[in-house]
């Protein structure tokens, strides 16, 4: 059974509509990435998904329950867990206390502070370091830890790679394949084509609010994905 | 030593400004709602003490207790009930409202217990006192209070930097909805806050009652005391407010030294050169 199924959805910001009718199942287990150019509609559609813009409750299935209207921390509850776009680590608390305030929903599982020290070894030394003094690719690092926290069963990333030098986002990502391996499923939105080609099971292209393309990275060709992106 | 003993009662005196400015800064800290009814609920809180006190001849510090527990339950209906949907209207909104509810306390109280002075009673430890030297008398009733509020505010720092609630309360203060995505429920987490303000106004209104008389109109000045605290301590400090209970307590008292009814223009005064000097307060975090 699918894990995530969006029904037709359409959502925005006041009188600004950011989707038009998307149509998504999610299988467990599976990572799926989101692509698209700037304003596409791909962070719209996370923050939908995690809870922070309302639809109607029977758009968005989580586990064939209807969540639309959840607010963002009974949706926690359930283990749909967002890592947002600009990181928004609590910059007084420290890293560990980050991390156990990413565990407030008391969802138990693998994911614990040892076990995300463990995938983020450049964390470990940075335990009692306010999250404000950490360097971007930390907090971003952190941002993911503390999502985990919560040991969601669907975890949304939202682009990772944002503002960060290469090397950084490499390292990064090199922590997907454990959570993959943990059985959590995977939401992530890229501008980087590439970072998601590698690692995704299936990509939806996002254009104008709409999909324009979805499929497995092997069966899609270059020129299709072009074309998605930029509309042409 | 004469001015050695005025330095002494103001830094008592800073003990009881310390509790009503904590729950202050606990709410605009957690979030950033600035409670014009802060003042007339201490009050309030006294008059509560009043009525448990007078039928039944307890020691108003006995009342302690219930008047914390009916305070904090009145402050999470308060706040789950009114203040969380005008907060969603926007920050002046808010304010408004609790200075809504300030006049209708003052006015409530006033129809029910008339304008006069009233006072809690707490037998001979009023007047009861340490004589250190011939100038220097430490009362006993004043050092309980400022030891309350180191008490209090030891009780605050160990629940907001070790427990789990604690840390959604700073979580939620640093950022709303990124705290909201980890599971807290920020409506129920603000009413909590709003009930542990009360809970300790209400061991300030009580202490107050006990230290001098008060009456219905008696809120606002508590709340310009307990606010100049806050900001001379520095916003979103906790030992801070304790500090700068202590300054405005010395200022006070020194200038009452000086000439008698200067007390509460010297408090001002250095409440205004802190903020044309050092705006951040003397005891600021320093993050962000």
């Amino acid at each position: 059974m699918s894990l995530l199924k969006l029904d037709d959805l359409s959502a925005g910001y006041g009188s600004f509509q950011a989707l038009f009718n998307i149509n998504l199942t999610i299988a467990e287990g599976e990572t799926h990435a989101v692509i698209g150019a700037n304003g596409a509609g791909k962070s719209t559609l996370l923050r939908t998904i995690c809870g922070l813009l309302r639809t109607p409750e029977e758009k968005i299935l989580f586990d064939g329950q209807p969540v639309g209207q959840l607010p963002p921390h009974k949706r926690v509850g359930l283990g749909i867990s967002y890592v947002p776009e600009g990181r928004w680590v609590f910059p007084s608390l420290t890293v560990q206390e980050n991390l156990l305030v990413g565990a407030h929903s008391r969802r138990t599982g693998i994911w614990t502070t040892d076990k995300v020290y463990e995938l983020f070894p450049l964390l470990s030394r940075l335990r009692q370091r306010q999250a404000s003094s950490l360097s971007g690719g930390e907090q971003q690092a952190l941002a993911i830890g503390r999502g985990l926290m919560a040991n969601p069963r669907l975890l949304l990333l939202d682009e990772v790679s944002l503002g960060l030098a290469p090397v950084v986002v490499e390292k990064i990502y090199e922590a997907v394949p454990a959570i993959v391996a943990a059985g959590t499923t995977l939401i992530l939105v890229e501008q980087d084509v590439g970072q998601a080609m590698k690692f995704a099971d299936r990509i939806t292209c996002m254009l104008e609010g709409r999909q324009a393309l979805e499929g497995r990275p092997s069966d899609i060709t270059q020129e299709e994905i072009f074309a998605a992106y930029f509309g042409v | 030593m004469i001015w050695a003993n005025d330095i002494i009662q103001g830094i008592l005196l800073g003990g009881l400004y310390a509790l009503f400015a904590a729950g202050l800064s606990l709410i605009f800290g957690v979030m950033r709602l600035v409670n014009l009814a802060h003042g007339d609920l201490s009050i309030l809180a006294a008059y509560f003490a009043l009525i448990i006190v007078g039928p039944t001849h307890l020691n108003p510090f006995l009342a302690i207790p219930i008047v914390m527990v009916v305070m904090a339950i009145l402050g999470y209906c308060m706040q789950r009930g009114l203040l969380n949907t005008a907060m969603d209207a926007g920050s002046m909104p808010a304010i408004l409202a609790t200075f809504g509810i300030a006049i209708i306390i003052q006015n409530l109280l006033l129809e029910g217990f008339s304008a006069n002075s009233k006072g809690l009673d707490a037998g001979y430890i009023e007047n009861s006192a340490i004589h250190v030297t011939n100038q220097i008398t430490i009362g006993w009733f004043p050092l309980i209070t400022l030891i309350t509020s180191v008490i209090v505010l030891l009780a605050l720092q160990y629940f907001l930097g070790r427990t789990r609630t604690g840390r959604a309360f700073r979580a939620t203060a640093d950022h709303q909805r990124a705290a909201q995505l980890m599971g807290i429920d920020n409506r129920h987490l603000y009413g909590m806050a709003m009930a542990f303000a009360l809970a300790i106004v209400a061991i300030g209104g009580v202490f107050l009652g006990i230290r001098t008389t008060f009456s219905p109109s008696a809120g606002p000045l508590r709340l310009i005391f307990a606010y100049e605290a806050v900001i001379i301590g520095g916003l979103g400090s906790l030992w801070g407010t304790l500090l700068g209970g202590v300054v405005l307590g010395v200022a006070q008292v020194l200038g009452d030294h000086i000439h008698q009814g200067w007390g509460m223009l010297a408090g001002h005064l250095v409440f205004l050169a802190i903020l044309a000097f050092r705006p951040q307060g003397l005891f600021a975090k320093q993050v962000q």
